[in-house]
């Protein structure tokens, strides 16, 4: 048994388009983006008052995560107001998670690569989720403080302390980039390697469990994702009474 | 020589990488079960915190994963 695992690091590329490398990741995130439309079609005739079956597990999720960012906001018009994005990234990158684990992902192989790979699993996408969620926080702020004021959160002549911090926050900003895309990145590529490995060295029944582990890693990585996001905005927002 | 540190650099790098978040978790943990027997009532409010300070620590170590991933495997 010499063989290892092939486990490549960068996503793979298995088509272009026009010179844009279309790559296995983005097929399967497309994927799941038509697939979180088409719900969304199929689930706007189904209101009613008394909701029964998949919309009433919809309205359920939609609820919880709006409570949640009701009690961390403290005001429902707010909560309202920054909801969407939330909402959106928690779906989006929750679908992403699961749908790395679904049969068929690794399996089919276009060439000696596979078709299909998660798309959080690819550093691309979660850098690019990473840049939308702390830019939509910066454009929130300026929204609510006018652009100076987003500004003056970072560059404080008041005092030189103040100051320092204002360049610290700055610093911090890029920290939160590389921190929110690494901590998605790292969580479900590893899980990734995780199970081909199991699978590798026990192909019966050893990697079930490990499989139940990426399915809760998956949830809690897009919590946790979607929460940062909510109190990074919420401490953006609040700035007006600091100065 | 060489053998033993590719064989040694990412076993350590996770070993390491892996130990002092998960003292770190543990302690956080210890303060909010702490904080939350003094106060039941307050409990939703620490439990969220908690659970946003343990992704911060988590964080860290997965960027040692992912240093030892990348090690061991490019």
């Amino acid at each position: 048994m010499e063989a290892t695992p092939e486990i490549s690091l960068a996503a793979e590329q298995i088509a272009s388009l026009g010179g844009f490398p279309i790559t296995n990741s983005l097929l399967l995130s497309g994927l799941v983006t038509v697939f979180i439309i088409i719900m969304s079609w199929v689930i706007r005739y189904q209101v009613a008052l008394v909701p029964a079956g998949f919309y009433n597990a919809v309205e359920s999720v939609v609820e919880g995560l709006f409570n949640l960012a009701e009690s961390v906001f403290g005001n429902f018009e707010e909560a309202k107001r920054y909801f969407p994005i939330i909402a959106a990234l928690f779906l989006f990158i929750l679908l992403n998670n699961w749908a790395g684990l679904m049969p068929g992902v690794g399996p089919i192989t276009s060439g000696h690569v596979p078709l299909l790979r998660g798309g959080t699993a690819d550093l691309n996408t979660t850098l690019a989720l990473a840049i939308i969620s702390v830019g939509i926080t910066q454009y929130y702020a300026m929204a609510r403080l006018g652009f100076f004021g987003n500004v003056g959160r970072f560059i404080n002549l008041k005092n030189p302390i103040l100051f320092f911090v204002g360049i610290l926050e700055l610093v911090a900003e890029f920290a939160k980039v590389l921190s929110f895309s690494f901590r998605l990145f790292g969580n479900i590529f590893a899980g990734e390697v995780l199970l081909v490995v199991m699978a590798f060295l026990a192909p019966y029944l050893a990697p079930l469990p490990f499989i139940g582990l990426e399915l809760f890693v998956g949830l809690v990585q897009a919590l946790v994702f979607a929460m940062l996001t909510l109190v990074f905005l919420k401490v953006a927002v609040a700035e007006s009474h600091n100065t | 020589m060489e053998e033993i540190m590719k064989l040694l650099a990412p076993g350590l790098t996770i070993a390491i990488g892996g130990a002092l978040p998960a003292l770190a978790i543990g302690l956080m943990a210890a303060k909010a079960m702490e904080a939350i027997g003094r106060n039941p009532e307050a409990a939703p409010k620490i439990q969220t915190a908690m659970i946003l300070a343990i992704a911060f620590a988590e964080a860290i170590a997965i960027y040692a994963l992912v240093v030892a991933l990348i090690i061991k495997f490019v």
